[in-house]
């Protein structure tokens, strides 16, 4: 595959969702020339862009600190890092400040001055693609990544891509790259993560990058049947009902949410928000004003009528697990390749307990931020190398037999890992079988996924998706307990020898290795 | 999903062949925009928010509806007050009020 164009820059930004448009924003501030790359549309595309979010903004009291990092030691069983979940905290108060004054977003105002604890997705979007501008960073819209490049001594130098409207490969070469991309829903159809199918995890680990945290991938979330609608925040007001309309005893938006998973496996769940008052009410449709949009196109009022839910896979979107940092900007454990927001494992701060909602958007912003700095200073210290090789394996090295099609592939790893009661539900027999289906489906794709032009996106994408089912299952049969969001059928308790998190990695031949070391005191091992 | 392109209402802006994350739309030979890819929409809703004309229509179900549904039929939303929805509420377009200065949610039930 020869690229037709070729562009040089500081750094290459893979993402353009909060962390890609954060690093593209201070690795511009530092003074680099910086390239933005997106799938989609950098400002439209994404979980943040479609959903909106709360986001994990505490006032800088001492008191409400501690009580915010508390909370959620237990919850990820014990994974978490104190002095990662601080400097977020610190980071994120920083950049709700910046984006308030510079990108004028526009929070709501309360009695004791702006309210930052709360995103509309769409209109913080649509400012931080405008600020990125601004700063001249050159944005590649409707560009997927392919692969990343290496220079002969290892060193990440840039990223191939292609141009979806033309069909022609495009080659960034860079003096570092930050994967920004996103993790992976495996096109369930939550809210707007079709274009999360864990690019960057691929391209990083066939760089030469491991992974972290892949057994906190169990993440499903409540929507109305047929809908794409995966806001759940406000199922806190929901009673959960059988067919019959008989309560559906336990059942719950957090705490009761493995109820309704059990009960969906034999017969359907409805809600209804019945327990909002009528000013609770209007407070919400202010709140997420695209939750109602969908109710009130369907004719439900979600407080007085029953509609029938489902749980939609948000794998490691909501999960915790991605790319290993391996120090305080970012950095990977490979040189030049920086990672951040959903690419990046959230367990520093989340520990192994979803990151969903408010804790990945606060990372987003803080690993962004640190990451577009970190690239820039290590692209200053090197300079633009001019001799690269490519590092993409599937779908991208000559000789593939051309005999399976990346619609078959996705069909098939949605078949295997999206059921309850292999990836929600955790049992040996069950991981290990789907595993064994998800490795023949891995060969396939190997011996025989080949395109060309702008095919050659739907072809990574189900090599992407196809790696990231495989990282995840192998890491969930090796954890031999259950932590955070982790649960074993047949291990239902926390194993204290287990506290560690679990490193895992490899493309044909697959690894996991407890973390050697913890990152402490907020530096790198 | 991506249901209606409203013709005589599209001005052809082609801001939604811009902001669709999965490419959707292509130019048609009239300016306005075709549904070259539905099945590749993800019901995210953006082009609609981007419509400066409110010429699109997003019904909320993942799959494409059937030809006699009132979701495809632009008369019967317009009088059921459904286009332009959501940019309704985000306050986007000229002489609104953006919808995220006054989005404060009630306090969450313990």
């Amino acid at each position: 595959m020869n690229s037709e164009l070729v562009l040089r820059a500081d750094v290459a930004v893979v993402g353009g969702g909060p962390a890609g448009t954060w690093a593209a924003i201070k690795a511009a501030e530092s003074g680099a020339d910086v390239v933005l790359l997106d799938k989609g549309h950098t400002g439209s595309s994404g979980a943040t862009a479609s959903a909106g979010t709360g986001i994990w903004y505490v006032d800088d009291v001492p008191e409400l600190r501690e009580a915010a990092m508390a909370s959620r030691e237990g919850l990820g069983g014990y994974l978490a890092d104190r002095a990662w979940m601080a400097r977020v905290l610190d980071e994120t108060h920083a950049r709700m400040e910046e984006l308030g004054r510079v990108q004028r977003y526009p929070f709501p105002v309360g009695p004791r001055g702006p309210i930052r604890d709360d995103l509309q997705g769409p209109e913080y979007m649509r400012r931080q693609r405008l600020r990125v501008q601004r700063l001249g960073v050159r944005i590649l819209d409707h560009t997927p990544a392919l692969d990343l490049l290496l220079d002969g001594d290892g060193v990440v130098s840039g990223v191939r891509a292609v141009q979806r409207r033309s069909g022609e490969t495009i080659e960034v070469r860079a003096g570092a790259v930050v994967l920004a991309a996103g993790a992976c829903a495996f096109q369930s159809k939550t809210l707007g993560c079709d274009v999360d199918t864990g690019d960057g995890a691929l391209m990083a680990v066939e760089a030469g990058a491991v992974l972290s945290g892949m057994e906190f991938s169990s993440s499903y979330a409540i929507a109305p049947i047929g809908t794409s609608l995966t806001k759940t925040a406000y199922y806190s007001w929901a009673t959960f009902y059988r067919a019959d309309r008989t309560v559906l005893e336990g059942a719950g938006s957090a705490r009761g949410r493995s109820v309704i998973a059990r009960t969906l496996l034999s017969e359907p769940v409805f809600a209804r928000l019945d327990r909002a008052t009528p000013e609770e009410q209007a407070a919400m449709r202010r709140g997420q004003p695209n939750f109602f949009l969908v109710f009130d196109r369907l004719g439900i009022n979600p407080f007085t009528d029953f509609f029938e839910v489902t749980l939609l896979a948000e794998g490691t979107v909501r999960g915790t697990g991605g790319v290993r940092i391996a120090s305080t900007d970012c950095a990977t454990d490979v040189p030049g390749l920086y990672a951040a927001g959903d690419t990046a494992t959230r367990e520093l701060i989340c520990g192994g307990f979803t990151g969903g909602g408010s804790h990945n958007a606060a990372w987003a912003a803080a690993s962004g931020s640190w990451a577009g700095q970190g690239a820039a200073a290590f692209a200053r210290r090197r300079g633009v190398p001019s001799t690269v090789r490519p590092t993409g394996t599937v779908a991208l090295r000559p000789g593939a037999a051309a005999d399976v099609e990346p619609q078959e592939i996705l069909s098939e790893v949605q078949r295997t890992v999206l059921p309850l009661d292999v990836n929600y539900f955790r049992e040996p027999a069950r991981l290990a079988s789907a595993l064994g289906a998800l490795d023949d489906l891995w060969g396939r794709s190997r011996d025989g996924l080949t395109a060309t032009g702008e095919g050659l996106f739907r072809a990574r994408e189900a090599a992407a998706m196809t790696a990231h089912a495989r990282w995840m299952l192998h890491a969930a049969l090796r954890r031999t307990e259950t932590r955070g969001m982790h649960r074993r059928l047949d291990r239902p308790d926390q194993d204290r020898s287990q506290q560690h998190r679990l490193l895992v990695g490899g493309l044909d031949e697959l690894w996991s290795a407890p973390e050697p070391q913890w990152l402490a005191g907020g530096r790198a091992a | 999903m991506i249901e209606l392109v409203l013709a005589e209402r599209c001005i052809g802006c082609d801001r939604c062949i811009d902001v669709c994350p999965t490419q959707v739309f292509d130019r048609g030979a009239d300016g306005v925009p075709v549904l070259a890819r539905q099945p590749d929409c993800q019901t995210c809703f953006q082009c609609e928010a981007y419509c400066p004309a409110d010429a699109l229509f997003v019904s909320p179900h993942v799959v494409p509806l059937p030809p006699d549904s009132p979701h495809r039929d632009g008369g019967a939303l317009d009088r059921a007050d459904l286009l332009g929805g959501y940019r309704r509420e985000l306050g986007w377009g000229r002489g609104r009020s953006l919808g995220a200065r006054t989005a404060v949610g009630p306090a969450y039930p313990d």
